[in-house]
């Protein structure tokens, strides 16, 4: 069982690496791409556990400490 | 007797010893290096958080040495009114705590910026500014890449009905919101700040300004 957690910065919240980043593929010549935002992406690997401990564990993790609630989000998907 | 300071030291800590070297030398008070294992901050007047890179700065600026043994004494002594001064990394660490409010996100520009700014005194009403007063201009480095404070509107809005933004920037360098610098909690015995006063406490460095703001906290303890 593995928890597949991605974090990105919340709506509003400065992403200059993202913006950079996006500007940097514009002029290599890629076109098409409206705008990108860079976030972190975290896998936990679990004992063998049910599905509804993992995404307790997962929350719980990313309330704690993954996640700082005043500039990030979080999404997760479990992987059994 | 002396007023005692503790300055703790987290793995990665390395404003530590401008720290100690001011306080001991320049104020003549005694100090102690805490390590971020111990316990009991009980004995000591005042705590001070130095800046640096804890824990490499590994996930979020911050967000792991809040959990070192010695934060819950932080937070427990910070409830009794001990004065708390949190220096850059030291500001990132009380606000991933929740100490002080808000965050500190990447400067505007991304660089890590390292120079002399100038700082508008806000507020004198506090132990860390009441040697200050109001509109006073004091310069001082600042050495970051995470400076760059952001808070809920309604937050700010709090900091400033309150009174508890200490320190501005006169030339906003790092992005942050209403040109803050540093802040204190709502008991007023807990400062964040970005720039680092002990390293203009001497003349060859450059200013003397930060001198103003420990001898604050030291005439308070």
């Amino acid at each position: 069982m593995k928890a597949k957690i991605y974090i990105k910065y919340k709506e509003g919240i400065l992403d200059p690496q993202g913006k950079v980043t996006s500007s940097a593929l514009k002029s290599i010549g890629i076109d098409g791409i409206e705008s990108l935002t860079i976030g972190k992406y975290i896998e936990i690997d679990f004992d063998n556990i049910s599905k509804d401990k993992a995404e307790q564990i997962t929350n719980n993790s990313c309330n704690k400490l993954l996640v700082n609630p005043n500039t990030q989000t979080y999404t997760y998907e479990i992987i059994s | 007797m002396k007023i005692k300071f503790a300055v703790i030291v987290f793995p990665g800590s390395n404003c530590d010893h401008d720290a100690y070297y001011a306080l001991k030398n320049i104020f003549d008070i005694d100090v102690n290096f805490i390590w971020h294992r111990d316990t009991d901050l009980n004995s000591y007047d005042a705590i001070l958080i130095p800046g640096g890179f804890s824990y490499g700065d590994y996930l979020r600026t911050g967000a792991i040495a809040r959990f070192s043994p010695i934060m819950k004494s932080v937070i427990s002594e910070s409830k009794k009114g001990k004065p708390i001064i949190g220096i850059c990394n030291g500001f990132q660490i009380l606000l991933e705590c929740g100490l002080l409010p808000g965050a500190l996100i990447n400067n505007k520009n991304i660089k890590f910026l390292s120079k002399n700014v100038s700082l508008v005194v806000e507020s004198n009403t506090s132990i860390f500014s009441n040697q200050l007063n109001i509109g006073d201009t004091i310069k001082m480095p600042i050495a970051h890449r995470e400076g760059n404070y952001i808070a809920k509107t309604d937050t700010i809005k709090e900091l400033e009905q309150e009174n508890r933004i200490i320190f501005k920037y006169e030339n906003n360098p790092n992005g942050s919101i209403s040109d803050i610098a540093g802040i204190i909690n709502n008991n007023r015995n807990v400062l964040g700040m970005m720039p680092h006063p002990e390293r203009a406490c001497e003349s060859i460095l450059g200013s003397v300004d930060g001198k103003l703001i420990f001898e604050s906290m030291i005439g308070s303890c």
